[in-house]
């Protein structure tokens, strides 16, 4: 086995959520003033007296817990686990941006991370002098940025605009140079956090390949998180899997892959949408993604169909209800549209009131690999904006690619099967 | 935040919970040079490029002030500028505190400004306020051209005694004491506010004042007896008499008096740094 270029030994991370002080002098002094004359504390939350259990439970979160890892030179290693399982903080403490709350870290060479795109950007300067500044935020120094320049610039593909303030930059152009400066950093180490979700198809691609360059070409050794578990498929030989803290799972990157997807974690119930408060007449109290067979999930492979069951509110007789459904893409892009008058659904158009039940279903083999926003607008007839909502973006579902690499080679938006029948063969 | 250490084991960074509270890393700062440079010219640059009035404003600012001051308390209030001739005399005390109390301020918003960055990439966080204070110089440079050409147009004038004297050459001196009493007094302030984040509005309340117990609007000598002693226990007192008396000839500079600015200064530098250290490594995750 080659030599360990990172080790983590029993690393646990500590949030505080609500701080004890107010964080405010007044509020301090007040309070002061108030206990030196025998009064309540002024800033008591009601219900907080002595109510320990609940006060400890609520006060600290563990967003790490006694992880142990070490990595290995030249590893390409991806980080998977749902929204909130730890993975940022992990590499936040690799990249010295938070502290350890116990244990030790120990690193052999420099670390180059990139936990969000464009960290430094300044608005008013050109791409050219961006790149610097952002090279030297993330470590370089001004020697290596001018060797690496003309690669750096070329790998983001906005030569004709570098010298025009990134202020006018359209937001892929942005990502693109900002990913270019942290992919040609001379370090031995690469972190990367979530950050390609924002690129088009096609650059994602092309970061992706220079991942593989930088890990396998290279020699280098990279972490990356990612929701694209194709790309952590072919592009690590090993993954990490997290869950509420904890290191799940350790190994082959396709085991574990296919360990996440089949397991509770591709749930994430945490996304269903619920609002039960509106002074509207009329509205969308809950949505939630299904499967097939109504297991509320929100990852999908391309070969399930993805079930909306929206739940609406009437709070008094309006007429001529209906529901209208777009769908976006992560580059939120409507793809999808329709209205629940296509399906005729009668009782929610007549003048009862009571909960409403609509369900829509997408067939498997349709979206491709990807995330998906879901908007809905509850629209009358009789167009009264008092009664009416929209609501956009408002619940996220994957579809995920892991079954088909097929599906990573197409760039269409829709990725569907369709029936090609032979029409014959005519002899010449 | 960080600890580097270079052990046996040869890792070349080592990640724990607890550094010691005097763990200023150097050789690391150091090696950030480039990015201070950088910071300094994004500051340049973006200051130019925004507006025009950008740069005027460097000109008219001091012009403004130095005249509304010379008709408030040299005219209405008849206040003494030692013999000189009221725009320049108070010309001198106002870009001077201006310089003053722009790296007061500008680093005391540290944390607030930089929340974001700090939050997602790692280097000495020092650098920011240190970048502050350098490109505060360049502001400090143009008004003191200007405040020069000024100065020379008094100088032909018959009528006062204007005239440089030796102390000139403490000028670099003066900034330095400055620029390090600003950003220390502006790095303890910073410090304080991730606590208290209220204490931010306090700042340019604090620095008003201040101004009012340094010879800005007033010369030294026009103080007696307790105020007196304010006055000299006030580090910036001696910065502001000495350009006086450096460029003008005039004023109670005592060079004593600077010494004990120097101590002030590098105390407060002290503290402020190991503070600033200490709070810096915990700040990230109070947001
Ligand atoms: N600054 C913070 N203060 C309090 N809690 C935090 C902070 N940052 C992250 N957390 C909590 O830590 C946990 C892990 O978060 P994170 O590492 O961002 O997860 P992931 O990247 O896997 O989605 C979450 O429960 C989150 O709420
Ligand atoms: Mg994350």
């Amino acid at each position: 086995m080659s030599k360990s270029v990172l080790i983590a030994e029993d690393v646990s991370k500590m949030y505080r959520l609500g701080l004890v002080s107010t964080k405010s002098l007044a509020h301090d002094l007040n309070r002061w003033w108030h206990v030196v004359r025998g009064k309540e504390d002024p800033y008591r939350m009601v219900g907080e007296a002595n109510d320990r259990s609940s006060k400890g439970e609520s006060e600290y979160v563990w967003a790490l817990r006694d992880i142990n890892f070490s990595i290995y030179e030249g590893e390409a290693v991806g980080i998977i686990g749902r929204n909130g399982a730890g993975k940022s903080t992990m590499l936040k403490l690799l990249s010295q941006v938070t502290q350890p709350t116990t244990g030790t870290i120990k690193v052999r060479g420099r670390i180059a991370s990139l936990l969000e795109v464009g960290t430094g950007f300044h608005p008013e300067l050109t791409g050219r002098e961006n790149i610097f500044l952002n090279g030297a935020i993330l470590g370089m120094r001004k020697k290596e940025i001018q060797r690496k320049l003309d690669e750096i610039i070329a790998f983001s593909g906005v030569e004709r605009y570098i010298d025009t303030p990134v202020k006018r930059y359209s937001s892929g152009m942005y990502v693109r140079l900002a990913f270019a400066v942290a992919a040609h950093l001379e370090s031995e180490i690469l972190i990367v956090d979530e950050v390609l979700a924002v690129g088009d198809a096609e650059f994602q691609k092309k970061c992706l390949g220079k991942m593989g360059e930088v890990s396998k070409g290279q020699g280098r050794t990279v972490l990356f998180v990612s929701h694209n578990m194709y790309a952590i498929k072919s592009l690590c030989t090993r993954a990490i899997y997290m869950q509420n803290g904890t290191l799940k799972n350790d190994g082959n990157a396709s085991l574990i892959v296919d360990q996440y997807l089949s397991g509770y974690d591709s749930m994430d119930t945490a996304r269903a949408y619920q609002n039960n408060l509106s002074e509207k007449a009329v509205y969308l109290e809950k949505a939630v993604c299904q499967n097939a067979v109504g297991i509320e999930k929100y990852m999908f492979t391309a070969d399930e169909p993805v079930r909306i069951v929206f739940t609406v509110r009437k709070k008094s007789p309006v007429r001529g209800v209906f529901l209208h459904f777009v769908l976006r893409n992560y580059e939120e892009v409507a793809i999808l549209e329709t209205d629940s008058r296509e399906g005729g659904y009668p009782e929610i158009d007549t003048d009862l009131e009571g909960n409403f039940t609509s369900v829509i279903e997408i067939p498997s083999r349709i979206l491709r690999s990807g995330r998906y926003h879901v908007s809905v607008g509850i629209r009358s007839e009789q167009h009264d904006p008092a009664q009416i909502e929209s609501i956009a973006s408002f619940m996220s579902f994957d579809v995920l690619a892991d079954k088909s690499p097929r599906d990573a080679r197409r760039n269409s938006i829709l990725s569907t099967i369709l029936d090609w029948k032979d029409a014959g063969r005519l002899e010449i | 935040m960080k600890e580097q250490e270079y052990s046996q084991d040869n890792w070349d960074l080592v990640i724990r919970s607890k550094t010691h509270w005097l763990s200023l890393n150097l050789r690391e700062l150091w090696r950030y040079r480039d990015l201070l440079m950088l910071l300094v010219k994004r500051d340049y640059k973006a200051s130019f490029k925004q507006t025009i009035l950008g740069p005027i404003w460097f000109f008219i600012q001091p012009l403004l002030t130095s005249s509304v001051y010379a008709v408030i308390f040299g005219r209405i209030a008849n206040i003494s500028t030692d013999g000189n001739p009221r725009l320049l005399f108070y010309m001198a005390g106002v870009i001077m505190w201006n310089y003053f109390s722009t790296c007061l301020t500008a680093t005391s918003a540290t944390f607030v400004t930089n929340a974001n960055i700090f939050g997602k990439v790692y280097f000495p966080r020092l650098i920011m306020p240190f970048s502050v204070v350098i490109s505060n110089l360049l502001r400090f440079s143009v008004q003191f051209l200007f405040f020069f050409g000024v100065l020379i147009y008094y100088m032909m004038k018959p009528d006062y005694t204007v005239h440089l004297t030796w102390a000139v050459i403490l000028t670099p001196l003066f900034l330095v004491i400055m620029a390090l009493l600003g950003l220390s007094m502006g790095l303890i302030v910073s410090s304080l506010t991730t606590k208290y984040r209220d204490l931010a509005h306090l700042v340019g309340f604090g620095v008003q004042l201040m101004m009012y117990a340094t010879p800005v609007v007033y010369p030294a000598s026009f103080l007696q007896g307790k105020w007196k002693t304010i006055l000299e226990l006030n580090p910036m007192t001696s910065v502001i008499e000495g350009f006086r008396f450096a460029f003008m000839g005039s004023g109670e500079f005592n060079p004593m008096s600077l010494f004990y600015s120097i101590g002030v200064t590098l105390v407060l530098l002290f503290i402020s740094v190991i503070l600033f250290n200490k709070v810096e490594k915990g700040f990230m995750d109070t947001v």
